[in-house]
């Protein structure tokens, strides 16, 4: 009988809308530890609709386990609609925050990366610089890349939030 | 719309939901609802340890079709429950199970007799609801119903605080759910169905392979329907026992681990697998790369992700197996099958199911081939797990759908004696008989009690051979005779223990007593019967496919 050979492990990207109740996250990331999914990253928070909310995840498998995410998904009860943007156009966000000691060095390497990134400075003191970054999570990589160059004394990162391009 | 406490609304909908039955035990957290249970006009049946409650409503639910409710208190009272919801998850039986929690203010303190209960059960129930607000009962109550009992069913759980129970509302019963994120499809796409008619035309060697969901669907005439127009054979898993007659001549018994050989060699070498209601599990097809390895798939599943989850299919049809049926049945015809029926019926003379019967010892295949003649192929058959319960899905015939009442998935010792009790409840005229082991019936033995209170005449055969008989049959094939925590040293005299409760049995340890005694166990009216035989201890079951392999492999009687 056809199996499911293995195929390359790959990347998803699925925008989740669920019914905003207690207990949903649980369930969504409860299923992916039960059915022994991968997840990369996880981003939740309410819509312009306050009864719905956007999950957007990021996971990792071969095509039957990313088949299996989606339908698995789909079979919750509060989850509403899975969007699997994927292989869509869509745009994506990270939002990085670096913390660095405040230096001569730090600021001239920031002043040149401030050309290349969307990058905003938004605490400086006489200890520490913090970065903001809004970025793709390629962008925010290079970025996160740069940094480790001079030193990251802590950061703090979320997962993508993503929408596709169409209506 | 009328004022009531949150107690009553429970009672209220389950009344307005059509509920005969009630299984439960109480408790602190829920004497408010028990209370108002005091009134109901359905039954509420006081059972011994609340994992009987949930095997209880599941016995009910597999026999009627109709969803099983269960109350039962907080913490370690919700806890007893978890197995018992975790084996309808696997078998997809409708349960509505109210679980009383702590106070909501309570909630997360480590009050007395807390537990997390929508947290524990999350994964094995379809959905769950932890009720806050009074005011939402109904419509929890009428979603967990619907829920329950549509699409792919499954158990749902509502966790219901005492505070809860006492607060008021102005009851009115929702008439629809509005739901979202739960729309089952039942009707299956009509190009896919054209498709899977041209391919059963054009197979000569065609398998029908029926699954439970074909017995939730309700299927069984359409099946039978398709069955005797396309002229295939026809073999289906342990659940989907019953779904064809077990004397139908184009069926070929349970395929799997412990199916016959023929319905295994037919699976082995047909050209087209038609997959109905049923989910590939791993007892089902071992090695799965070398299940089925010529055949075409085609796959009919209500459930959407059960379908390409082992294996990938040619074609999906996502829907209720009796619509789909009905409209497969108006387009197929008869299939070229005489050759291949021939071929089936050479293997079904050269390997017959058997075992070694020379007369001297007594077999517990004997025991339970005498029970299907004696007590009929109308009989409601419950069976714990283990031996016995392969015995009795190779040798005890039942006639129709919804008469075969096992733990499948989950495989649950201590499942069958309490869903047996349930299905006499909904069925009172009906024979029911509960095929156990030794090892299994002590997991639950407490329930005579129930059966014993409402003379529940349920003939409880236990295959007593002194093991762990599935433990030890493995232990003997693959850990060279080790027989580790697999000998019950101490078992209670049965007989005895039923009587103790104030049931009666039987002693039957000769072949030749067992007919007599279970004739004898026909008069018994007013309570349950003990049929305790003695058999043969070192029997095993066969055929059997390793765990994991392949057909080529199967391991008939020597």
């Amino acid at each position: 009988m056809a199996v499911h050979g293995s195929t390359p492990v790959k990347h998803c990207l699925l925008s989740v809308l669920v019914e905003n109740r207690s207990g949903v996250l649980s369930r969504v990331v409860g299923l992916f530890s039960a059915r022994g999914f991968n997840i990369d990253s996880l981003a939740v928070g309410e819509t312009a609709d306050p009864t719905v909310s956007r999950i957007t995840l990021v996971a990792r498998g071969d095509e039957r386990t990313l088949e299996q995410i989606n339908k698995q998904l789909n079979k919750l009860i509060d989850v509403i609609k899975v969007q699997d943007l994927t292989d869509q156009a869509f745009v994506d966000r990270e939002l990085m925050l670096v913390k660095l000691k405040t230096s001569a060095k730090t600021q001239e390497t920031l002043a040149e990366l401030l050309l290349k990134y969307r990058l905003t400075v938004v605490e400086e003191n006489t200890e520490c610089t913090i970065v903001e970054c809004a970025e793709t999570r390629e962008n925010t990589r290079k970025l996160f890349n740069a940094l480790k160059a001079i030193g990251i004394v802590e950061m703090a990162q979320t997962g993508a939030v993503a929408l596709s391009k169409k209506i | 719309m009328s004022k009531m406490t949150g107690a009553q609304a429970v009672v209220e909908a389950f009344t307005k939901e059509g509920v005969e039955y009630v299984f439960g035990l109480p408790g602190g957290a829920c004497l408010p609802l028990f209370d108002a249970l005091y009134d109901a006009k359905f039954k509420v049946i006081l059972v011994r340890h609340e994992q009987g409650a949930v095997h209880m409503a599941e016995g009910y639910a597999r026999s009627t079709g109709k969803p099983g409710v269960v109350v039962v208190t907080s913490g370690p009272g919700a806890t007893n429950t978890v197995t018992g919801i975790a084996d309808a998850y696997m078998d997809s039986i409708p349960l509505v199970i109210v679980t009383a929690q702590v106070k909501s203010f309570l909630i997360g303190n480590d009050a007395f007799q807390e537990a997390d209960v929508t947290g524990i059960t999350r994964p094995i129930t379809k959905h769950n609801y932890l009720v806050k607000d009074a005011n939402d009962l109904p419509r929890v109550l009428k979603e967990a119903f619907y829920i329950a009992t549509q699409g792919r069913p499954g158990p749902v759980l509502i966790d219901f605080p005492s505070d809860v129970s006492l607060a008021t509302l102005d009851f009115n019963y929702p008439e629809t759910v509005a739901l979202r994120g739960f729309k089952p499809t039942l009707q299956g796409h009509p190009g896919q169905i054209k498709k899977a008619a041209r391919l059963i035309a054009a197979s000569k060697r065609p398998v029908i392979y029926a699954g439970g969901g074909v017995i939730t669907a309700r299927a069984s005439k359409e099946l039978i329907e398709f069955v005797e127009k396309t002229t295939a054979p026809c073999t289906t898993t342990l659940m989907g026992l019953g779904a064809v007659p077990g004397s139908h001549p184009q069926f070929m018994g349970m395929l799997g681990m412990h199916g016959t050989v023929y319905a295994n060699h037919a699976v082995n070498e047909c050209d087209l697998l038609i997959a109905l209601g049923a989910r590939f599990d791993d007892r089902v097809t071992g090695d799965v790369t070398k299940f089925a390895p010529c055949a075409k798939v085609i796959h009919v599943d209500i459930d959407p992700s059960a379908i390409s989850k082992n294996v990938k299919v040619d074609i999906p049809i996502v829907g209720d197996a009796k619509e789909i049926l009905q409209a497969l049945n108006k387009i197929v015809g008869v299939c070229d099958t005489k050759e291949w029926l021939e071929s089936i019926k050479r293997w079904r003379k050269e390997s017959p199911l058997r075992y070694r019967d020379t007369g001297d010892t007594f077999c517990p295949q004997y025991a339970i081939q005498k029970l299907s003649e004696i007590l009929g192929p109308d009989a409601l058959v419950a069976t714990d797990v283990g031996q016995h319960q392969m015995w009795a899905a190779q040798y005890y015939r039942v006639n129709g759908p919804n008469q075969f009442l096992t733990s499948g998935g989950l495989g649950t010792m201590g499942y069958g004696f309490p869903s047996a009790i349930g299905a006499q409840f909904a069925f009172p005229k009906k024979t029911v008989v509960c095929i156990s082991g030794d090892g299994s019936i002590q997991m639950n033995i407490q329930e005579m009690a129930t059966a014993v209170i409402h003379k529940l005449p349920i003939k409880l055969a236990i295959i007593n051979n002194h093991y762990l008989g599935m433990v030890r049959q493995w232990q003997e094939t693959f850990y060279n005779h080790r027989y580790s925590s697999s000998i019950l040293v101490g078992n209670p005299d049965f007989v005895k223990l039923a009587e103790a409760y104030g049931g009666v049995g039987i002693h039957v340890k000769k072949r030749e007593e067992a007919a007599k005694a279970i004739e004898w166990s026909k008069t018994i009216k007013d309570r349950p019967c003990v049929l305790d035989f003695a058999v043969r201890g070192q029997e095993n079951v066969y055929p059997m496919i390793p765990a994991g392999r392949s057909f080529n492999e199967i391991i008939d009687m020597a």
